[in-house]
């Protein structure tokens, strides 16, 4: 039974969050033809709901401290749910060979609209696996990843203008240029401490934005660049639905391929150090780490996917400008990270995925997009900071040694 | 020299906005050593509130002063409230969180509260009314700096004047500076942690809703995403003087303002926001501690 | 015999504070010293300052590891410093937390190791041989230091004992010739304490390794020491075996009002 002191407390909950979203949610003014609108029911909405909310609020914070208490005192660390599945092999193996069979059959089955939306959702998998080096594996919070997007789209789209150069051929460069600019961008900064390290990134970020804005001989400004050629095949012309079939299959294989990457880099002696870092830095560097080399690489490594996935987005879309490079792609990718669990691979792609393709298809939602991100970073750091899928730790077995 | 009087008066104007930002910034880093990224919607949340109440009161036919003086107590309060209320939410539960974890989601309030402001009003820029009047005494100089300018000159001024004594000479200012330099110590000695933590941010949301009205009443514009780029810069310039530090702040402010101002009169305008950045990123680069923060070595 | 780690004329400053002050320190090769002083003494500020992550402001820190030529570190980054053959752990524990306690090892070995990123993904004969080296290696010095039995835990959910045995098997790990043990027996039950001793015993006689110790507890100091160096208010006030030290006036003025029960 629910106490009256708990309706009590979320009875105040609510009129205070009524009163809050007073002005803003109920009334809109429009100053050009001076009229008001008053918006009651969303008052109702608010209060209804905020009431609920602070229910499920609070119950989730008591629900974590006691899980924190349990854990202290008996060292316990529950295997959640999802990962007791992956690590059984009778679960885990028939549902890879479901979902890699759906991944095959899927541009036969859907229209080409839906191909479009997976294939987005699929760059998605690629950045958050790029920007899962740097933030979830080394611990560098990079506010600025869209950057290196950004550059491997240009380098695309330049490139092809001036000298014609094709998909295949600036794949690689744009993987090169991002690891070129993560490292000048990289090295100045990465002595700073972890939210100064944010702001820094996010600063760049916006500057080399407002230069692809601003700087108009050499990336044609606000207006961008069209008539990007999509990706060929040894010269063959293909038909708008073979083309995006085409790069559907393409964008698997290069998916398998990030994560076949950052799987193997994971479980390396730099994966270590990286996970070493993001731990403790003072510990890391008095184990005989190099603090500066082991950032440098997470950061150019990084930036060597988000590079890669920018010449892919260029190819895809056929046109760029700068207003697909703003801060909020950043935090777009950042989402998807915090959201599956940092340094969990099978998170990110499951993050992506959920953050991808939710609001594509709930319509009703994609309005509430950007705010469900915004809501999703606050309500994951509060209650499960590790995601949904904690990043476990890989275990050894020792023969005969071990009880 | 009239061009640079101009420019160095411009300066001075904008840099004082970025003050009343930057205390913010300042006064929560200080205390709990976070960088309150929401704190920039803070902001703009008081330039809507101030607009919304400014055009309802303007229907209503009251006269000029009383609309500015009621929409901005109302900004002031309702900025307060916002403040208040992302501390409880976004940053009270995690305390003791790993380093990083109250910064992201600090971002997400942020991304949160400017698409709340974008649903629930427009993503048009909204025409702000002018609310403060042209002096007609003043009539002479306009040329040089306009009334409006003047006032925020006059009010950032008593503002900070305010903000001294509090922090100087009541009590809570006082547990606000004994928490800065060492929260468990403040504890020990009886200071309520969480009350100082509440206030700290109630002030600094306040000083920003009076930055926000000021701005938006000599732009005239405003809409969702104004309190993202005014943020940055703000930050900025907290950095620029010594995060933590309150004259640091005014100080950053001033030079920041200035910088700008001069950066696009005598070179270019296109790049206006560059500047900053470029200025940010070089003072973390070279000088992390800023122009008042002095340097320290990390306790290991 | 020249000492293996010479330091002269150490001064730390703090802004305004001096924490430590020309101090002069040696070790021996195979000795066990011990740094002892009251609470603020500066005794782990000259960790600090030796291992690299401090910068101090004035005095000379040699080393001349067996086997080869004596050189200057000051100013050296603390990872060249292990890589050095110099080795710590922390007064306030510092293991990497989430990570496993075999991986907290084997990040000990990280700079003994080579493979890169290419190496990583390529994951060529090399790589999967040190690899499969380095997690022997890591278990073995685990047992060596009797955590074999927590290998797979993650570090943060072990006994409070043996979390500070991991850290003397991390440093162990790194392949010191000297080792710094900051305060190993702070917070241990008297069980845990005897057998820290024990492993200290252990890494010198069997291990071939020096010790510089830190430590409150004066029964471990006085039995398992060659030498003792006693500071206070950053400044040497006095040095000497132990029994030279247990009768020194200044030691026991110093100490005043903590007990000393040697
Ligand atoms: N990074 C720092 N910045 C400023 N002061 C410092 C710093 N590190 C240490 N100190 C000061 O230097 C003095 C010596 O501290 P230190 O930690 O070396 O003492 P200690 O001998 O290890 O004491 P304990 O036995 O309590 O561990 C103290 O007054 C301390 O406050
Ligand atoms: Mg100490």
């Amino acid at each position: 039974m629910i106490k009256f002191s708990e309706i009590k407390k979320s009875f105040l909950v609510s009129l205070w969050f009524m009163f809050l979203t007073f002005p803003i949610m109920v009334i809109r003014v429009n100053p050009i033809e001076k009229t008001v609108q008053w918006r009651w029911r969303n008052m109702m909405i608010i209060g209804i709901g905020s009431f609920l909310l602070s229910f499920v609020w609070r119950f989730m914070l008591e629900r974590k401290e006691s899980g924190q208490k349990k854990a202290d005192v008996f060292g316990i660390h529950k295997i959640s749910f999802i990962q007791r599945i992956l690590q059984e092999p009778k679960i885990y193996i028939p549902l890879l060979i479901v979902t890699g069979v759906f991944a095959i059959v899927f541009p036969f089955i859907f229209s080409a609209y839906q191909t479009n939306i997976m294939i987005t959702a699929l760059m998605y998998v690629m950045l958050g696996l790029g920007l899962n080096i740097v933030v979830g594996l080394a611990g560098l919070l990079d506010l600025g990843y869209v950057a290196f997007y950004a550059v491997g789209a240009y380098s695309y789209a330049l490139l092809n203008y001036h000298f014609g150069l094709g998909f295949w051929t600036v794949l690689p460069i744009g993987a090169v240029l991002g690891v070129i600019f993560g490292i000048l961008l990289g090295f100045p900064v990465l002595r700073l401490r972890g939210d100064y390290l944010a702001i820094v990134t996010l600063g760049f970020g916006e500057i080399i934005r407002l230069i692809l804005e601003n700087w108009n001989e050499f990336s044609f400004g606000p207006s961008g660049i069209a008539n990007i050629p999509r990706p060929g095949f040894f010269g063959i012309e293909f038909s708008l639905q073979s083309a995006t079939n085409y790069i559907y299959y393409m964008m698997i294989g290069l998916t398998l391929f990030t994560i076949f990457v950052v799987n193997r880099l994971q479980n390396s002696r730099i994966g270590r150090a990286w996970m070493a870092l993001r731990e403790d830095e003072v510990a890391c560097q008095a184990m005989g780490i190099d603090k500066t080399k082991t950032k440098l690489t997470a950061f150019a490594l990084g930036a060597t996917w988000a590079g890669m996935v920018g010449v892919i987005f260029a190819a895809k879309t056929t046109f760029i400008n700068p207003a697909s490079f703003t801060f909020l792609e950043s935090a777009m990718i950042l989402s998807i990270v915090v959201i599956g669990g940092m340094g969990s691979i099978i998170g990110v792609v499951i993050g992506a995925l959920i953050l991808i393709l939710l609001p594509e298809y709930l319509r009703a939602f994609s309005d509430y997009r950007m705010m469900l991100f915004g809501a999703i970073l606050v309500i994951m750091m509060v209650f499960r900071p590790q995601g949904i899928i904690s990043n476990v730790r890989r275990t050894y077995k020792f023969q005969g040694k071990q009880q | 020299m009239e061009y640079f009087l101009e420019l160095f008066l411009g300066g001075l104007t904008r840099g004082s906005i970025y003050a009343l930002i930057a205390l913010g910034y300042t006064m929560v880093y200080g205390i709990i050593e976070l960088i309150n990224f929401a704190h920039g919607e803070i902001y703009m949340i008081g330039a809507f509130t101030a607009l919304i109440v400014a055009s309802v009161l303007t229907l209503f036919g009251l006269n000029q002063i009383a609309i500015l003086v009621l929409a901005s107590i109302t900004a002031v309060i309702y900025s307060a409230a916002y403040g208040f209320t992302v501390e409880k939410i976004a940053y009270k539960p995690l305390r003791h969180a790993q380093r990083l974890s109250p910064l992201i989601s600090a971002i997400g309030m942020s991304i949160f509260l400017q698409n709340y402001v974008l649903l629930a009003q427009t993503s048009d820029f909204l025409p702000f009314p002018s609310l403060i009047p042209d002096f007609e005494f003043w009539e002479a100089y306009s040329h040089i700096i306009g009334s409006a300018e003047l006032v925020i000159l006059i009010t950032t001024t008593i503002v900070m004047i305010l903000l001294t004594f509090l922090i100087k000479f009541t009590k809570i200012g006082k547990a606000m500076r004994a928490t800065a330099q060492d929260r468990n110590m403040a504890m020990l000695v009886g200071v309520n942690v969480n009350q100082v933590i509440s206030m700290t941010f109630i002030i600094g949301s306040a000083l920003a809703a009076v930055g926000g009205v000021l701005i938006a009443s000599h732009i005239g514009m405003i809409n969702f995403y104004i309190g993202f780029i005014a943020g940055i810069k703000a930050f900025t310039a907290a950095v620029l003087g010594g995060i933590g530090s309150i004259p640091g702040a005014v100080l950053g402010s001033l030079v920041l303002g200035l910088t700008e101002s001069f950066a696009t009169g005598y070179v270019s305008s296109d790049y206006e926001d560059v500047f900053a950045f470029a200025l940010l990123v070089l003072i973390l680069i070279f000088r992390p501690a800023g122009i008042l923060g002095r340097s320290t070595t990390q306790k290991v | 015999m020249e000492p293996i780690l010479d330091v002269k004329k150490l001064t730390m400053d703090f802004g305004g504070l001096r924490a430590m002050d020309h101090l002069d320190l040696d070790v021996m090769e195979k000795e066990i010293v011990a740094l002892i002083g009251p609470n603020g003494a500066g005794k782990t500020t000259f960790f600090n300052c030796i291992t690299g992550i401090y910068t101090p402001t004035k005095g000379d820190i040699l080393i001349s590891p067996p086997g080869k030529t004596r050189e200057r570190i000051n100013g050296l980054k603390p990872n060249h410093i292990t890589e050095k053959g110099m080795a710590r752990t922390f007064q306030n524990i510092r293991l990497f937390p989430n990570m496993s306690v075999l991986e907290n090892v084997m990040i000990g070995r990280h700079c003994r190791l080579n493979s890169g990123v290419i190496g990583a993904v390529v994951k060529g004969k090399s790589t999967i041989r040190e690899e499969k080296a380095v997690v022997e290696d890591s278990y073995k010095i685990l047992e060596k230091i009797g955590l074999a039995e927590y290998v797979n835990e993650t570090a943060k959910n072990l006994p409070y004992g043996a979390q500070r045995r991991l850290e003397i098997a991390r440093a162990m790990a790194t392949e010191p010739f000297l080792i710094l043990l900051d305060e190993p027996a702070a917070g241990m039950n008297p069980q845990e304490t005897r057998e820290l001793e024990e492993l200290i015993k252990k890494i010198r006689d069997v291990e071939g390794l020096s010790v510089l110790l830190i430590e409150h507890d004066m029964k471990i100091v006085m039995s398992l020491s060659d030498r003792i160096f006693v500071m206070d208010y950053g400044k040497k006030i006095a040095q000497g075996t132990p029994d030279e030290i247990k009768n020194n006036p200044v030691v026991i003025k110093a100490y005043l009002g903590e007990e000393v029960d040697a």
